[in-house]
């Protein structure tokens, strides 16, 4: 992998924020209004429950920050590949001496830096103006951060194949693949007060361990290291078949001679 | 002025050897040969669905051949493609360059992709060889046509590639930008050596341009040789008149119709 490469192709969503401040605002936008939203049901629920569960409901506003970290994640991938497609680009950037690897590691590290810019808005504005410290995790919010940004990163694969397989015909799904998760991943909700026939599907998403995991510490200052050794493993199998994934579709792409066809579009 | 060395002493740059290219049960490229030297320009020719398009993409690794070869360098591009395309460039007409960055961003973020030693000089060099240099600062998706087609190129020229592809790089350009555009690429060629893989529809530049062409027709080099060649080969006034004569029918215009790996 040469760094100078995925330099350069950072350099290029940067310059679009340079270009654009508007992006800026879109970044932000949804996140705030999305954690203006959970405050105040959180704020109303504390209000109208026992002080114990008051305090503990407060989980809302932490599921909220940290489910954008795997939001942004998967967009931060997606999004960049949308950008090549949409600016015609893409059929430049094929015919560069640019490797896949290259390609996907600037993506992911466009999609951290979009996180790390989120993450430290929202973790402010919750403090100031729900009282909720996301430090309260602790140490637990680094592997808690990294194993839904690496979840996200698989996501965003995935829906980047699907992109360069089926084309702008598939485009929603940039938006719609981490909500196709969401229901199972226990954002807001414990895997035990789910459908019994959900659960063990939930149980085979990396992000379950995680908000569980965020939920006993906020509770208790601990979480089980058993969960965040599932979150790990079902991340690295996970990562490991999008990549297959990708590298099937690319295959696929070249063989059928799609890759021209929605490039040039 | 051409150089008079002969073609086939010089090292062969590109080749394809007996591409084949099927799209459900359609053969549109038929065992397609060539080889292209470096300092040469070679001018591929078809009507739209002739197979130009498929051959410039098999040839750049974006559709890989149901069967055949392709080399670059002496190399197979299915094992050695990056180390190929980092001596390699390409322009067409149906890309474009992110519109929403300066064209000066443009082009340093390609300057990185290609590796290229101090990128801002390089950059300057080609802006001012395609008198461009007022451009530098100016939103790419705003530029015209024939500003568009001349950024693009610069792009094409940044690593000073040994081999360089171009797929209809006048097409929509007035006569006046087109006639700049050709300049350069014949001076680049000229200086550099660069062996040229050229397609167009319009004959003009294929003769100003190309040392030779290969006419193709429904995935089969009919026709091989120097412009001025053909036409006193066949019985038609001009290469156009060779085009549409081998557009609408085939028509093979000499006794040699099949391409040699030359």
């Amino acid at each position: 992998m040469t760094l100078s490469v995925v330099g350069a192709l950072v350099r290029r969503q940067l310059y679009l924020y340079q270009r654009t401040p508007m992006r800026l605002v879109e970044l932000m936008f949804w996140p705030l209004v999305d954690l203006i939203i959970w405050g105040n049901v959180t704020v109303f629920i504390q209000r109208n429950s026992s002080a114990d569960f008051g305090a503990y409901v407060l989980f809302l506003i932490g599921a909220m920050i940290l489910w954008d970290v795997l939001f942004r994640a998967q967009q931060g991938v997606s999004i960049s590949f949308l950008e090549d497609v949409w600016t015609r680009n893409l059929l430049n950037i094929f015919v560069a001496p640019v490797r896949t690897i290259e390609y996907l590691a600037a993506t992911y590290a466009i999609g951290g830096l979009r996180i790390i810019a989120t993450f430290l808005v929202m973790s402010v504005v919750s403090r100031i103006g729900y009282g909720f410290n996301v430090l309260a995790l602790d140490w637990w919010l680094v592997p808690f951060f990294l194993n839904l940004m690496l979840f996200g990163w698989a996501l965003g694969m995935v829906s980047t194949a699907l992109f360069l397989r089926w084309g702008q015909a598939v485009e929603s799904l940039a938006w719609a693949v981490p909500f196709f998760i969401q229901p199972f991943a226990a954002v807001f909700y414990r895997v035990e007060d789910m459908p019994s026939w959900m659960q063990p599907l939930a149980w085979c998403i990396p992000a379950t361990p995680v908000f569980e995991g965020m939920r006993q510490v906020l509770q208790t200052g601990q979480a089980s290291a058993s969960l965040l050794a599932l979150a790990f493993a079902l991340n690295a199998l996970y990562l490991l078949m999008a990549g297959l994934l990708f590298a099937r579709v690319l295959h696929v792409v070249r063989t059928r001679g799609l890759l021209t066809k929605f490039a040039t579009q | 002025m051409r150089s008079i060395e002969p073609l086939s002493s010089r090292e062969v740059i590109l080749e394809a050897r007996s591409l084949t290219r099927a799209f459900g049960g359609i053969t549109v490229l038929d065992a397609f040969s060539f080889r292209l030297h470096r300092g040469e320009s070679l001018g591929l020719l078809g009507a739209n669905g002739a197979g130009k398009t498929t051959a410039m993409n098999c040839l750049l690794g974006l559709t890989t051949p149901s069967s055949g070869d392709v080399l670059a360098f002496g190399l197979p591009l299915g094992s050695h493609r990056i180390g190929i395309l980092r001596r390699t460039n390409f322009s067409s007409t149906y890309t474009a360059l992110p519109g929403n960055l300066l064209v000066e961003q443009n082009l340093r973020v390609f300057a990185g992709l290609y590796g290229v030693p101090d990128p801002a000089r390089r950059i300057t060099g080609l802006l001012d060889l395609l008198e461009i240099s007022h451009l530098r600062r100016r939103v790419t998706g705003e530029l015209s046509a024939g500003e568009s087609t001349r950024v693009s190129l610069a792009k094409a020229l940044l690593n000073d590639p040994e081999l360089l592809m171009l797929d209809e790089p006048t097409a929509s350009l007035d006569p006046d930008i087109a006639d700049k555009v050709r300049r350069v690429i014949r001076t680049v060629q000229r200086e550099r050596q660069v062996a040229i893989l050229y397609t167009s529809h319009n004959m003009r530049d294929i003769e100003e341009v190309c040392d030779r062409v290969i006419f193709l027709h429904r995935g089969r080099a009919v026709c091989e040789g120097a412009p001025a060649d053909i036409v006193a080969r066949s019985s038609r006034r001009s290469l156009e008149e060779v085009f549409i004569s081998i557009a609408r029918d085939g028509n093979v215009i000499d006794a040699s119709p099949e391409v040699p790996a030359s």
